[in-house]
């Protein structure tokens, strides 16, 4: 046979035939992990449902107070203070999370304070929440005296703001740069750039960090333990202990009752599907963006 | 100011080097729009472009030709300051507008680019509507009624030519359209804000045949009433539209001429040797 017909491309080929075996290992391996990791999952929501679901259904945990051990009841203040502080927790957080971010993407590129404001925003991002709870109560709790609503929402207004930091700046510099030129080639000044072409441009991404932002904040338990502390009563005073459903799963779930045992899972279930929502809302819009 | 009428009318008579401007056409005087005088680019420590001295004459258009890197489209990105965005970049020199050197730091750099359009090598519409894509610039410096905008916007699709293929859907996204209709809808949003220059950066090397045959066919209807200033990598492009040519290698302005005459029979050996394709 001649050289030319001794083709080494053949599926006898033992190099290929290695790289081929390698190729379905490693692809066991990963669906393996991927197993794995959704086994947790799957089994973290359908023992929520389980427990939770019956509670979830009943129209009085929406619309009860948190009872006394033995009596009837439901989630209705804690969800309440729930909703407000992570509501004013988002909108104190997030106006200075894409302000931080546009400054880090925008106009601080390559500078030595952008470097530097981004590694520390790094740090805060991984900060426990127990710390931000910390400090809040140091400096602001203890001073005034009493533990508050507002007391809770600055504290969840500092775990968004590493969150949108982060996701503002990472999704400001996906846009193109050839984007920014034209932009500047019309006579465009900065801001206005700015405002109306990255923006728009990274809206789905923008949007999408705000709401896992929201996500997160809607389970923290810790900085919430020692700002807004927990209330039983009906009330809206940000000014005064607020309930909210983090601490009153804790609370409840670390009790002897039966009955507040029902109300902590309704509670979890709860959380988790909103920030199922929230997730599958984020997706969707980004999505839509392409 | 130290461009008097007298200066004004020396570069009329002598160029201040050799190849530095080419001869008056058949049609007469060559009124340069743009002066560059002894310009010097640097990308950080590298010495980009190396004492540019060319008058870019008005409604004419001019190309710019030269291998790969050698500092035409940088040349280019000079005229409109579009190198002040990246702080590592700076420019030495003059380039004279209207008695004005538009290098020193007390021009505004918008109005700067308001007058000096761009339209670059990959098409960016801007993610919003056909219309919008046009307004956007007006907008910055007119306050235009409903009905005027409309007009503009008509006026400047028409001018580029893509008013009968996006009539109907003006409302869509400029992002739904086809390469070649991006870069002319880049075209009119340009043309929209009624600039005296428009700068173009390999304007067509990501299209097909037919829509660079469509924007040369543009471009020579734009040099009626703007300077024209095109940087190109294909010489028949530059042979094709182009009245003047320079020819430039390693960040020196080699020739520059009439473009018939840079074509048929350069002066420069170097010259010849690229366009016929013997460089190296």
């Amino acid at each position: 046979m001649s050289e030319a017909a001794m083709s080494v491309i053949h599926p006898a080929n033992r190099v290929y035939l290695a790289r081929k075996r390698r190729n379905v290992l490693m692809l066991a391996i990963s669906s393996l992990a991927l197993a794995f990791g959704l086994f947790w999952l799957v089994w973290i929501v359908f023992t929520l449902l389980y427990e939770g679901g019956a509670a979830l259904a009943r129209v009085g945990l929406y619309t009860q107070m948190t009872p006394p051990p033995g009596a009837d009841g439901g989630l209705a203040n804690a969800i309440a203070g729930s909703l407000m502080m992570a509501g004013v927790g988002t909108l104190l957080g997030t106006p200075v999370g894409i302000l931080a971010g546009t400054y880090l993407a925008e106009y601080g590129r390559g500078s030595w304070l952008a470097a530097a404001t981004r590694f520390l925003n790094d740090v805060l991002l991984s900060a426990p929440s127990i710390v931000i709870g910390l400090f809040v109560y140091s400096v602001y709790v203890a001073k005034i005296g009493h533990f508050s609503g507002w007391a809770g929402s600055i504290a969840l207004a500092l775990l968004v703001i590493p969150v949108v930091v982060r996701t503002t700046d990472d999704m400001l510099k996906l846009v193109p740069g050839s984007l920014r030129e034209a932009a500047a080639a019309l006579g465009c000044p900065t801001w206005k750039m700015i405002t109306s072409i990255t923006y728009r441009a990274a809206r789905a991404g923008i949007l999408t960090g705000i709401l896992l932002a929201v996500a997160r904040i809607s389970g923290e338990t810790a900085p919430l333990l020692f700002t807004a502390l927990n209330n039983q009563f009906w009330s809206v005073n940000m000014n005064a202990p607020m309930a909210n459903l983090p601490v009153v799963i804790f609370q409840f779930a670390m009790s002897p009752y039966e009955d507040w045992h029902r109300l902590a899972w309704g509670g979890a279930a709860l959380i988790t599907m909103a920030v199922l929502a929230l997730n599958i809302v984020a997706r969707i819009l980004f999505r839509k963006s392409d | 100011m130290e461009t008097s009428t007298a200066e004004i009318a020396r570069i009329h008579v002598t160029m201040p080097r050799g190849e530095s401007g080419p001869a008056p056409d058949a049609a007469g005087e060559i009124r340069p729009k743009l002066r560059v005088r002894d310009l010097n680019f640097y990308y950080g420590g590298y010495h980009a472009l190396k004492s540019i001295t060319m008058d870019i004459p008005e409604k004419k258009v001019t190309a710019y030709i030269g291998p790969s890197g050698c500092g035409k489209s940088t040349l280019l990105r000079t005229f409109n300051r579009m190198y002040s965005l990246y702080p590592d970049q700076r420019a030495e020199g003059e380039i004279i507008m209207d008695g004005e050197n538009l290098l020193t730091s007390k021009q505004d750099v918008s109005l700067i680019r308001a007058r000096i359009g761009m339209v670059f090598q990959k098409a960016t519409p801007f993610p919003m509507s056909i219309y919008d894509n046009i307004a956007f610039g007006v907008r910055l410096f007119e306050n235009l009624g409903r009905g005027e905008m409309d007009e503009r916007v008509e006026w400047a699709l028409k001018r580029a030519a893509l008013w009968p293929e996006v009539k109907d859907k003006l409302s869509q996204s400029g992002n739904g359209l086809s390469g070649g209709q991006q870069q002319r809808l880049c075209i009119a949003r340009s043309i929209a804000i009624k600039p005296e220059v428009i700068l173009l950066d390999e304007p067509c090397s990501a299209l097909d045949p037919i829509s660079t045959a469509k924007i040369e066919e543009l471009i020579n209807e734009l040099k009626h009433d703007y300077t024209v200033v095109i940087v190109t990598h294909n010489m028949q492009q530059a042979a094709r539209v182009s009245d003047y040519t320079a020819y430039i290698y390693l960040g020196e302005m080699i020739e520059f001429d009439a473009t018939d005459t840079i074509f048929i029979k350069p002066k420069h050996k170097q010259t010849e040797d690229y366009i016929t394709g013997r460089f190296g």
